[in-house]
């Protein structure tokens, strides 16, 4: 306490330039001294007290606030012989003499138990940081940070080097050092330095990454540079063989021709699902699920996957040691597949549709299924396949699908996805019809 | 790569490869062997790419013993550099250079994976591409099959095609065991406790996918090479023990409610 108090900055801002401590932010006295931000925090931090007045900087010396202390220290005075010795005294001795005594004994302990002290309010520190970073000052703060690098960039190739977050991976201090967070590719990695690790995961906190990203809607979460800005400032600056081989180059016509060969096999192959896709695709919405479309890991999709070759050869998934991992950095490429709720009412649509449809099957022809207006135009055929089928055997097996994969929701738009949802219908209905 | 310039002279009569692989940033590169480096066959192709490649060939080989002004041997020192580069590319892609990055690898000399899911995978070297001077040495992870940046810099001015775009792979053909098993496990954004739905759409999207893909699999009676098939589901959930009761008590809630709106 006395070395930190001599200094002329605060303890906050001391640990906060702490190497080690870049990531966090300086958590405003205000917010501190609000005993409803403290709730629940007495019972997890010893020495709780003490510590609190560490990171405040108040010097402990007030009278009536020892006596609370004393009740409250009891337990941890009594493996301290010392420290019982001079309670007990204390208990004999004058009103006068008491505070002085509670002072040398306070000066004896602090002499003693300051690391202790010093650990417990870094602990207390850390978990009113948790809650202060998702207040709106203390977001505010990590935005700024945030807008400065101070983070860093996810290590991820095809993020460009989008800027992350600092989080935990549990809000229980002590399980988890804190990992970065990246939303363009919704994944989280580990600090590249090592002074971070000792850095624990709580005092951000599991929710802190994604409110933040909520609370900056705005923000452009994908990497600043693109992916040829990132290449070519590396080569110029980085890279020790540019001007020997800038020789080289106008040197031979062999290198360019067979670098040229050799680039349209392997360099331009990261940008698979072929572009004429785009052009197919329905028109996509501003915004999904509540979040700006393109601000929904930019990183991942298709362009962005690593796609393992040999020799310029793609290495095929049915290999024992082929792409397993693709679903992980798979976006669609029409993001109306994510709207969940709109494939599900139409979804819904349809069935009834087909149930209606059925009572006029029975009542009539089978040509009845052009009377089926409702349905968007690309729907028809599949539905009506699958409808007068489904309909026709038993009704009930549709639904029991349906239910089955409450997830697997046609799409409108048969793309590939979509198709084979509706295959796993497709073939639920062919077993009713079987029996 | 200063550095390597003012350490030249003082080491110029121990072995050159010796000297290159041992200094510091090179410490992807595994040593090219002796008799492969001089068989002309290995280096097709190799001086039009390489400016002063006698000289360069003679340096790397320990053979080089011209006296030459510093300008000059600078440049040469670059060309052999380079050179050495070009014929790793090519050496680690043979047993015994695969054997040897092979040994590194196990070591984790190319570091461990920064995602933390993947739990300290390492690593391999790669390139993105195989022509020299386009992009910079990346990570490569087999257990999330994605790259990475090398998080030293020193280790970023490498040129990728020293390593090439195959090497990685051609490893995991040849060794198939060190091929470690896939997680399904993966990170969840949450706000106090409870996912987002805007990320949660997406991996419920993306997990369908997965799930597609082990159909596909199985249908070929191939392995899918995931760790915990049947719990995997429940591995996901298993961040937060105590929200994890909460959340799944709501997801039963929603799992109840549609069938009732039919």
């Amino acid at each position: 306490m006395s070395s930190s108090s001599q200094a002329p900055e605060s303890w906050i801002s001391a640990f906060c330039s702490l190497v080690g401590h870049e990531y966090f932010a300086e958590v405003s006295e205000d917010f501190i001294e609000d005993d409803f931000n403290l709730t629940g925090l007495q019972s997890q931090v010893p020495m709780y007290k003490e510590a609190l007045e560490m990171i405040l900087d108040v010097e402990p010396e007030d009278a009536s606030e020892e006596e609370e202390e004393e009740e409250e220290d009891e337990d941890e005075d009594e493996d301290e012989m010392q420290d019982g010795d001079a309670l007990a005294r204390g208990g004999y001795r004058r009103a006068a003499d008491a505070a002085a005594a509670a002072a040398e004994r306070r000066h004896l302990r602090m002499a003693s138990d300051l690391s202790v002290i010093e650990s417990s309010a870094e602990m207390l520190y850390g978990l009113i940081h948790q809650r202060f970073i998702t207040s709106r000052p203390g977001i505010q703060q990590m935005a700024e940070k945030y807008e400065l690098g101070h983070f860093g960039h996810c290590p991820r190739v095809f993020c460009h080097g989008a800027k992350v977050l600092p989080v935990g991976c549990s809000d229980i201090p002590g399980q988890e050092t804190v990992k970065l967070f990246c939303p363009s590719c919704l994944d989280v990695y580990s600090p590249p330095n090592s002074r971070f690790q000792t850095v624990d995961g709580a005092f951000f906190g599991t929710t802190f990454g994604c409110l933040f990203f909520m609370t900056f809607p705005e923000l452009d979460v994908g990497g600043q540079r693109p992916p040829q800005a990132q290449v070519d400032p590396s080569i110029s600056a980085s890279s020790p063989l540019s001007g020997s081989t800038a020789v080289g180059q106008s040197a031979s016509l062999d290198k360019a021709s067979r670098g040229s060969l050799s680039s349209s096999l392997t360099s331009q192959q990261p940008n698979l699902p072929p572009p004429p896709l785009d052009s197919k695709l329905p028109k996509q919405p501003d915004q999904i699920n509540g979040v700006a479309s393109k601000n929904l890991a930019p990183g991942l999709g298709p362009g962005n996957i690593y796609e393992p070759r040999i020799y310029g050869f793609r290495v095929s998934e049915i290999a024992k040691t082929g792409p397993r991992m693709k679903w992980l950095r798979s976006r669609p490429a029409d993001i109306n597949d994510l709207d969940e709720c709109r494939i599900w009412a139409e979804n819904q649509e349809a069935i009834l549709h087909n149930a209606t449809a059925a009572a006029a099957e029975a009542e009539m022809a089978d040509s009845e299924m052009a009377d089926d207006n409702e349905v968007p135009e690309g729907q028809i055929e599949d539905e009506d396949m699958d409808a007068s089928s489904a309909v026709r055997s038993n009704g009930q097996h549709t639904e029991v699908a349906q239910r089955r994969k409450p997830n697997g929701r046609r799409h409108p738009q048969a793309d590939s996805g979509a198709i084979v949802n509706g295959d796993t219908t497709r073939s639920a209905v062919r077993v009713g019809n079987g029996g | 790569m200063d550095d390597f310039a003012s350490d030249t002279d003082s080491d110029y009569t121990s072995y050159w490869r010796d000297w290159f692989i041992s200094s510091r940033g090179n410490e992807y590169f595994c040593e090219i062997d002796e008799d492969y480096l001089t068989d002309r066959f290995n280096l097709t192709g190799l001086n039009t790419e390489v400016q002063y490649y006698q000289y360069a060939l003679d340096l790397v080989t320990d053979v080089f013993d011209m006296e030459v002004e510093d300008d000059m041997r600078e440049q040469i020192e670059k060309s052999a550099r380079h050179l050495y580069g070009l014929v790793h590319a090519r050496y680690v892609v043979t047993t015994r250079g695969l054997a040897k990055m092979m040994e590194k690898f196990k070591q984790g000399v190319f570091g461990k994976c920064p995602r933390v899911i993947c739990e300290s995978q390492h690593l391999l070297p790669m390139g993105q591409h195989d022509v020299p001077n386009t992009s910079n040495v990346k990570l490569y992870c087999a257990k999330c099959e994605d790259i990475y940046n090398p998080k030293s810099s020193r280790h970023n001015s490498i040129d990728g095609a020293y390593f090439g775009s195959s090497f990685h792979n051609i490893l995991f053909q040849v060794y198939p065991a060190l091929m470690p098993q896939k997680t399904q496990r993966r990170y969840e954004p949450r706000i106090y406790g409870f996912r987002v739905h805007a990320s949660a759409a997406l991996m419920r999207w993306q997990e369908e996918r997965r799930e597609e893909m082990k159909d596909r699999l199985q249908a070929r009676g191939i392995e899918t090479g995931f760790e915990d098939e049947d719990e995997g589901e429940e591995d996901i959930e298993s961040e937060e023990d105590e929200v994890d009761e909460e959340q799944d008590g709501i997801d039963d809630m929603f799992e109840g409610a549609v069938p009732a709106v039919q």
